[in-house]
């Protein structure tokens, strides 16, 4: 069986509606992120980045979430309110589609730490409208193997292709070592 | 390693075609800073002081401070400079938006643009290319429009674009050169642009911009925003609502327009409607702002939000900040903001200034009105005062029939008409509209700041000191009790001392000795901001803004490297004023031109006005025509100039008799 551990997650909170479009949480996230620290600064870098479109009164913080090989096949349009948003507008990922959350030099992808280490996220400090919020929670984490989510994956190839033919491909896996 | 700067300038030679990276000297970052310093260097240098704006040889510079790009709040500013063809002096206009951190993170710190294209064209910089493209497409596209063009042929969402509109285009003197929500709008700078065949210039930079120590500098600039926050937090007492809290006048958050609407002038800078502001048009007015506007935006890392999404039914989308506001509104005795924000969505595409251009509208109608234009001038022209003034800014935008005489400005347009239109350009100074303001008692301060400030306009020269003394001892007190902002604790005495009436009341106290040092430093706070390229609403414009001389130095010194000191800091202050003043001397400015518009004031003082010149030139070390001295000049390590100076007879071996100067009409096209 797994350790039960307490573990502090944060959690930002992002209004749309508070936005001011001023890009301080690029500024100060590509700051703290430069080596020596705070040498530099260049919002491409950032881990936050505003799709901003100040025409369609369009002011979305979005931070970079995980590397994607492969790009959408179809991409999601928002409409909220009356307002029409981009495809793409929300979406966190390093996409092949597009230079965000990707070092402009290198091309390689950022990943955002929410600052851990520090007092509060640093976009969230220098976001003085209040559109960035921080929360921090605690919460039990198992460690170890979550054999639930084993089970639930086991199920469903079960489901899919009969439990001989998957016993019988485990059995042939294992023989190979 | 360059620090706050990149250290390179493209030089875009647009006759020939040819774009050049060069690489700029740190000695004049150490002498001039950045900004409008270096700007007012090379225009010294490099444009010959008889050049026409309109000619080839005139330089038009788009140019980063040197903080921008930096983390500080609000170092974003653009500083353009060219020759006005308006007042035929230096020009300098500054916009906020993102243009400059865009910029400078493409690697550049200025553009100068020489020559002349022979079609209309765009630049695309993207980092380390740079291209001039053909923008013969674009040609009598509105400003904003164009600039939407541009980033979806290009397809790049997250460039920066600045553009004129038709106005730039048809080099009508009060273009202006619109970018995101900022423009920068003053003294021609558009027509210039719009003269050189530059529609557009398109920039996207992903490069790093250094500092040196940086820890120090970012403690230093959280330092600056917790007092953003700690002053928004506490408005300035017993003053009125826009003077209270920090940016540019908050026009777009306020709706309350009593003292505006009851201060300012209303038509050609000539009426006062002291009872206009009642409960229904308070009502009226705050549901059409609140309905128009989208969304309160900020410019590059600037927690202040004074810009504004202005969108209507039936009327293409806009941004907008500040008074333009309500400038056509009163221009045209229109008591609708909904026509407001209407005509000024045309006036932006157009791309025209929003001081100058009601002004000028409002001129003509007097005109008409006084039989001096005729049925003829006007003709097709609509009978109601909007539709007038719609008909006036398309004329305008257009030079067609009396637009294109109305285009140069109500100085040299009464000029041409004649007639006794002279009486009527009532509200310039040295050939440039002023704001419609017309008061009752001399105010020794801004006396002096009307009369000398280079860059013509009072929004860009005023700001550190209260504008009318506080009623009560208990006011005053409060005022000065957290004022960390003074360079020296005298202006706290003088803030106690200055009465409503009586002896130490305006216009004899200030004294001129104390005006001046009054002037001097709010000139100061301005020329620094120039040079660094931070928006005057953090600094010199609010009463007891984040930066002041005591941060300056430390931020300076943080992000270059280079230590700096408040001393060190006044003097650079003081060789980047006296350069400038020199570029305008050398093209004849003096003394005469030096003063407000005759009526400005109702009650004037000339003995006390000379005294006032008289105090302030000597202090400043410029002679009696308002000419720096060779000791002067050679104390600031501006030889060269006090040597031209000389040469050209400006200035005499022996200090005797002062130049006359030449005429600044000379240049005339």
């Amino acid at each position: 069986m797994g350790e039960k551990k307490k573990k502090k997650v944060r959690t930002i909170k992002i209004d749309l509606d508070k936005c001011n479009g001023c890009r301080a949480c690029e500024v100060i996230c590509s700051a703290f992120h430069a080596n020596p620290k705070y040498s530099s600064n260049n919002p491409a870098r950032s881990r936050i980045r505003m799709i901003r479109d100040p025409m369609r009164d369009v002011y979305v913080p979005v931070y970079a979430g995980e590397y994607t090989p492969a790009e959408c096949m179809g991409r999601d349009k928002y409409m909220i309110g009356e307002k029409e948003y981009d495809e793409c507008s929300f979406c966190r990922a390093v996409c092949p589609s597009r230079d965000r959350f990707k070092e402009p030099d290198s091309g390689l992808p950022v990943k955002c730490d929410m600052c851990e280490g520090e007092e509060e996220p640093l976009c969230v400090k220098w976001c003085i409208t209040g559109a960035l919020t921080c929360e921090e929670r605690e919460e039990e984490v198992e460690e170890g193997v979550d054999m639930k989510a084993m089970e639930t994956g086991l199920g469903s190839l079960v489901d899919k292709y009969g439990l001989e033919k998957v016993a019988a491909t485990v059995a042939r896996m294992a023989q190979k070592g | 390693m360059r620090y706050g700067e990149t250290g390179y300038n493209l030089e875009i030679d647009l006759t020939k075609g040819t774009i050049e990276r060069v690489e700029t000297d740190p000695k004049d970052t150490e002498l001039h800073l950045g900004g409008l310093g270096t700007n007012a260097k090379i225009l010294w240098d490099r444009v010959p002081a008889e050049t026409d704006p309109f000619s080839p040889d005139n330089i038009l510079i788009f140019s980063t401070g040197l903080l921008c790009s930096t983390p500080a709040p609000g170092a974003n500013r653009t500083i353009v400079a060219t020759y006005s063809p308006q007042t035929l002096f230096m020009a300098y206009s500054m916009m906020g938006g993102v243009f400059a951190p865009e910029l400078k993170f493409a690697g550049y710190d200025k553009l100068i643009f020489r020559g002349k294209s022979p079609n209309l064209v765009y630049v695309w910089i993207h980092n380390d290319k740079v291209e001039i493209r053909d923008a013969g497409h674009l040609k009598g596209k509105g400003a904003v429009e164009t600039q939407e063009l541009i980033k979806k042929e290009l397809n790049e969402p997250d460039a920066q674009v600045a553009a004129i509109g038709l106005a730039g285009e048809n080099r009508v003197y009060m273009a202006s050169i619109e970018q995101g929500r900022s423009s920068a709008s003053r003294l021609g700078v558009g027509a210039v642009m719009g003269d050189k065949g530059i529609k557009a210039i398109a920039v996207r930079g992903t490069k790093d911009v250094n500092v040196a120590r940086p820890a120090e500098f970012l403690q230093l600039c959280n330092e600056v925003l917790e007092y953003i926050k700690f002053r928004e937090e506490r408005p300035i007492p017993n003053v009125m609502t826009i003077l209270q809290g920090l940016g540019s006048p908050q026009e777009m958050k306020h709706t309350d327009e009593k003292w505006h609407t009851e201060n300012f002038m209303w038509g050609n800078a000539r009426t006062r409607r002291k009872d206009f502001w009642n409960k229904e048009i308070e009502e009226k007015w705050e549901k059409t702002q609140l309905g128009a506007r989208k969304r309160l935006i900020s410019c590059y890392n600037c927690p202040m939000k004074c810009g504004a999404i202005i969108s209507l039914p039936g009327v293409p989308t806009y941004m907008m900040k500040c008074f333009s506001k309500l400038t056509y509104t009163m221009a045209a005795y229109v008591e609708d903001l909904d026509f407001a924000f209407k005509i000024a969505q045309r006036a932006t595409e157009y791309g025209v200034d929003g001081f100058s251009t009601p002004q000028t509208m409002a001129f003509a109608v007097e005109l008409y009105d006084a039989g001096i234009l005729t049925d003829k001038d006007f003709e097709g022209c609509p009978s109601d005062n909007e539709g007038r003034f719609y008909w006036l800014l398309d004329r305008i935008a257009r030079r067609e029939g009396i637009g294109d005489i109305l285009a140069d400005g109500t100085y040299w347009a009464a000029k041409k008409i004649g007639k006794g239109a002279e009486a009527y350009a009532h509200n310039n100074i040295k050939k440039h509209e002023q704001l419609p303001l017309k008061l009752g008692m001399l105010n020794p301060v801004y006396f002096l700041m009307y009369c000398t400030g280079e860059k013509m306009n009072i929004t860009q020269i005023e700001g550190q000191f209260p504008q009318s003394p506080f009623v009560t001892m208990e006011e005053r007190e409060e005022f000065i009790k957290d004022w960390t902002q003074v360079p020296d604790e005298k202006f706290k005495q003088y803030v106690l001392d200055w009465e409503i009436r009586g002896e130490k009341s305006n216009p004899y106290y200030p004294t001129p000795e104390i005006a001046t040092e009054i002037v001097d430093w709010q000139e100061m706070m301005h020329f620094i901001d120039d040079a660094l390229g931070v928006c005057a609403g953090l600094s010199s414009f609010p009463l007891k803004p984040p930066y002041h001389i005591h941060n300056y130095p430390k931020l300076i010194s943080a992000a270059t490297g280079v230590d700096m000191d408040e001393e060190k800091l006044k003097e650079i202050y003081r060789r980047n004023r006296n350069l400038v003043r020199a570029i305008n001397v050398r093209r004849g400015l003096r003394r005469a031109d030096e003063k407000p518009p005759e009526d400005h004031w109702k009650k004037r003082f000339p003995e006390l006005e000379e005294k006032l010149l008289d105090t302030y030139y000597k202090f400043k070390g410029w002679n009696i025509d308002g000419i720096p001295t060779k000791e002067t000049l050679q104390g600031l390590g501006l030889d060269y100039v006090a040597e031209d100076f000389l040469k050209r007879g400006i200035l005499k071996d022996d200090e005797a008799a002062p130049d006359k100067g030449i005429a600044a009409e000379t240049g005339k096209r």
